[in-house]
């Protein structure tokens, strides 16, 4: 129903902007000869139009806003005595159920004797009550955009700064606009930290972040073997910082080269065939780059390595080469080494961006004095440029840490506290995915840790987010 | 160091010596540059030649034409979706191929288990169509399943062990007949786009997942574009600099570098189970990535505002007209080539977006088409990841082709959004 309104609402708002306009002219008809009115007759209809529709807007939205709950309370005080006596969660599905048998429909459950005779009295009853508070609102809302019409009629007169009026409602709707960005991250940081608190209170802090163990399958029965759930996120870190680690060794000197390639030698021709490769590069999902990296990368490296351990097993490296032929495919190194390709335009066109930012003069005095176009970006541009580098780093680094879909689909579920590239090491994304992904109850460790490890993911990211920007815009200023 | 032991010649031999040095030093550099560069263009070429490599062979499939004798005994009139047309055809083929089944039909079974379940309603459903065909021989061009498919388009290999592949050296002797009698022919895979998400891969497609980040893109460029554009004219254009504006600014920087999953988070903690939106929706994965694109949005459109020149501000000023109308009569439609660039390289990018949409129960199983914003849908990257993740072979050549669809779509998104830079972008 509340549907049906809006079209209503829409029409009388269109009906108040001619309105508004038609009475601003009539109006600006009785002045004396040589005086204008302020404001342009489509400026006083505008105004007439923000007045009739917003009131009624504001008080639809506050309608379904509260209108669930009072429903809820209206429906179950109204009800019989056996109906009352149900748990909450129980009576809510006897109203689910009610309000379908009183539809028509069959109902969800098999309810028994007292509860089956009731469904479907209650369910007219329900839906009565549903109806009457929709209709309620309905009601409210129009008779708001009514008194908000008859106050902006009686306010049009020829000096009315309508103009100046409007235009300030509509900064206030821009900076509601810009307020959402803020809410964003006010959103996150509460959704996290409130679920992340509900976990803290079951496992202290100080194990989640130095514990060694991570197994956080909680017990379904209390006397199940292994079933005590670990919550020691240390070997997550580790993973994370494994991989990060490898794909950092990939980007960074790929990233790096290819900018100052771009950037110092490359011709015009050259630079717009390749850019829009790295480009192009830079938009692959990173989903293709999972599957990419589970069903080619993984599988070319086992078979390399096995092979690899297969001619050494036997010689002088047998332990080595036992150990080479029992490389799974999801070790660090694939994941780190996609994760690494799929950094290198993110790296490359930041440090082009950072060398490009590098005054001309600084190259030429350093050509001036004889130095070769190498000598001129180890010695003068790149030292020039740390400050910027080191921040793209900083960033590329955060992304790294918080990519999910390659680690999801190419590294492990092993938690283990490791630095060898050639195991299996499991991330805190990879984790989150997988505690939320599956069969999960609410309000268990299990599931709450997922926002424990989202909060420490946001923290991080965040904290080199912030330092990296810092760095980049000082180095900015620097040569503005 | 005495100078005179140095002639000028032994110092020009040292400086030439020295530049051969600084020379293949500068060579070797730029060596290191090009290097850099191969890898990163050797890598995309890599992958996309791989995934069309194992992806094109998902878009056909194979049917085997058998004509069937539709037997009154077997075929009801009234109710047709009764017959095991797979055990018809199946039991029918062997006779034409002069093999003799045992008593508990262990053959006609290995032979129906070469076609696909499809068989069934196609057939059932051609006789609801023409009854009359009853009591008549009807070729059948039935669809085959995942295993044979793959063994036409040799992707399992019949020197491979008996044991180590899904369909047996009998099976293997039987498709070859019928391949050297002309029964089997190959065409185009249209199921592929015609049908939702199975479990059974000669049957997925991935409509249901293209029409669900349809609908959710939709959602999203409802809710991120205005706002991003509006928030951008009002830092850009009305904002007074104080603090309050600086946080706004900061944060906004902030939220562009916040790792996806976090947004997945939000999604879950916020919308699913505060707001108690329908799991799983396009609703609830276009609000997520509307939240996610605003901040790109926001930069693009600041960026693209700050390019108009203000002298176009100025003279709009000079002229009377106030800074609303300023703004939305000359910056704006002069900034517009750029916002919608912007606006559609975004979108692209929520498009191929995977990890929050796992956190908002985008990673179960639904086999319909949404007709709706409010009930479960998958999402092209998401089927990426379910299908990557599904045992059957056959799914992996369907996975590559999911991928190839998906980046198809994100081309045409992104060659739109050039074509609209080309065409309109203005350099002052």
């Amino acid at each position: 129903m509340t549907w049906l309104f809006l079209p209503i609402l829409i029409a009388a708002a269109v009906a108040a902007y001619v309105g508004g306009r038609a009475v601003a002219s009539r109006r600006a008809r009785t002045l004396p000869a040589g005086e204008r009115s302020h404001s342009r007759p489509g400026q006083h209809g505008a105004y007439a139009l923000i007045w009739t529709a917003v009131p009624a807007l504001i008080m639809l939205v506050a309608a379904s806003v509260l209108a669930p709950d009072i429903e809820r309370q209206l429906t179950a005080s109204g009800a019989p005595e056996a109906v009352q006596q149900l748990e909450p969660f129980r009576r809510e599905a006897f109203f689910a159920d009610a309000r379908a048998v009183g539809d028509g429909r069959a109902a969800v459950q098999i309810w028994p004797a007292p509860y089956a005779e009731l469904l479907p009295a209650e369910g007219q009853r329900a839906a009565r009550i549903s109806q009457m508070l929709s209709l309620g609102g309905i009601v409210s809302a129009a008779l708001a955009a009514l008194l908000g019409a008859l106050f902006v009629f009686s306010q049009i007169r020829p000096g009315m700064r309508a103009r100046n009026r409007v235009e300030g409602w509509i900064v206030g709707l821009l900076f509601a606009c810009s307020a959402v960005a803020v809410l964003t991250t006010v959103g996150i940081i509460a959704s996290l930290v409130y679920d992340s608190m509900r976990f803290f209170a079951s496992v202290p802090i100080a194990e989640f972040l130095f514990g060694t163990q991570w197994s956080p399958q909680t017990a379904i029965r209390a006397d199940q073997v292994g079933s005590t759930g670990a919550f020691g996120a240390l070997p997550l870190f580790a993973g994370t910082f494994l991989i990060m680690l490898i794909a950092m060794a990939v980007a960074a000197p790929v990233g790096l080269f290819s900018a100052i390639y771009l950037s110092e030698y490359a011709g015009p021709v050259f630079r717009a065939t390749v850019k829009p490769v790295l480009e192009i590069l830079a938009g692959v999902p990173t989903v293709v780059y999972g599957f990419f990296a589970a069903l080619t990368v993984g599988p070319a490296f086992r078979a390399f390595f096995n092979g690899l351990g297969a001619l050494m097993a036997g010689g002088p490296l047998d332990g080595l080469g036992q150990y080479l032929m029992l490389v799974q495919n999801q070790m660090a190194l694939v994941a780190g080494m996609v994760m690494g390709i799929m950094l290198i335009p993110f790296v490359s066109s930041l440090s082009d961006d950072i060398i490009n930012a590098v005054p001309q003069s600084l190259r030429d005095g350093s050509y001036a004095m004889g130095a070769t176009k190498s000598e001129t970006v180890k010695r003068v541009l790149l030292p020039a440029a740390l400050p910027g580098v080191a921040g793209a780093m900083l960033l590329a680094m955060s992304r790294a840490i918080g990519e999910t879909m390659i680690v999801t689909m190419a590294a492990g579920l092993a938690a283990r506290l490791t630095l060898n590239p050639l195991d299996t090491v499991t991330t805190v994304t990879v984790q989150i995915v997988t505690l939320l992904t599956g069969d999960q109850e609410f309000n268990s460790p299990k599931t709450l840790s997922a926002f424990g490890l989202g909060l420490t993911l946001f923290v991080v990211t965040l904290m080199l987010n912030i330092v990296a920007q810092r760095i980049v815009q000082t180095y900015r200023q620097q040569y503005d | 160091m005495t100078d005179t032991s140095v002639t000028p010649e032994i110092r020009a031999r040292r400086l030439r010596a020295g530049l051969k040095r600084r020379y293949a030093r500068e060579g070797r550099f730029k060596l290191y540059g090009l290097l850099a560069i191969g890898v990163a263009v050797g890598f995309l070429l890599l992958l996309l030649g791989r995934i069309i490599e194992q992806g094109h062979t998902a878009f056909y499939t194979h049917t085997i034409t058998v004509p069937v004798y539709m037997d009154p005994a077997r075929v009801d009139r009234a109710y047709p979706q009764g017959t095991n047309f797979e055990l018809l055809v199946a039991e029918q083929q062997l006779a034409r191929m002069g093999v003799a089944d045992d008593a508990a039909g262990t053959k006609a079974a290995a032979m129906r288990s070469l076609f696909s379940s499809e068989l069934k309603f196609a057939a059932a459903a051609r006789i609801q169509r023409n009854p009359d065909l009853i009591g008549q021989t009807v070729p059948i061009a039935a669809p085959v399943s995942d295993d044979a498919d793959l063994f036409f388009k040799h992707e399992i290999s019949r020197d491979t062990p008996a044991d180590q592949r899904r369909i047996s050296d009998e099976q293997i002797d039987w498709l070859d007949r019928m391949k050297a009698s002309g029964q089997v022919a190959a065409h185009f895979n249209t199921g592929l786009f015609t049908k939702g998400d199975s479990t059974e891969p000669e049957l997925a497609g991935v409509l249901g997942a293209v029409v669900g980040s349809a609908l959710m893109l939709l959602v999203t460029a409802f809710i991120a574009i205005p706002l991003g554009v509006g928030a951008a004219l009002y830092l850009e254009e009305f904002a007074p600099r104080n603090r309050l504006t600086d946080l706004i600014e900061v944060n906004i920087n902030n939220l562009a570098a916040v790792p996806s999953i976090i947004y997945g988070l939000l999604g879950l903690a916020l919308f699913i189970n505060w707001m108690h939106l329908p799991r799983a929706s396009p609703l609830v994965g276009g609000l997520v990535l509307a939240l996610m694109a605003l901040p790109t949005i926001i930069i693009a459109t600041r960026s693209s505002l700050k390019a108009v020149p203000p002298s176009i501000r100025e003279a709009a000023l000079a002229m009377g007209a106030s800074k609303t109308q300023t703004v939305f009569q000359h910056t704006l439609p002069l900034a517009m080539p750029g916002v919608m660039t912007g606006a559609i390289i975004s979108m692209a990018h929520a498009l191929g977006e995977t990890a929050p949409l796992l956190l908002i129960g985008m990673v179960s199983f639904i086999p319909g088409i949404p007709a709706s914003f409010g009930e479960p849908t998958g999402a092209l990257p998401s089927l990426v990841y379910i299908w990557e993740n599904a045992s059957e072979r056959a799914f992996h050549e369907r996975t590559a082709a999911a991928i190839l669809v998906l980046l198809a779509f994100m081309i045409v998104m992104n060659a739109a959004a050039i074509f609209l830079r080309r065409r309109f972008e203005r350099r002052w």
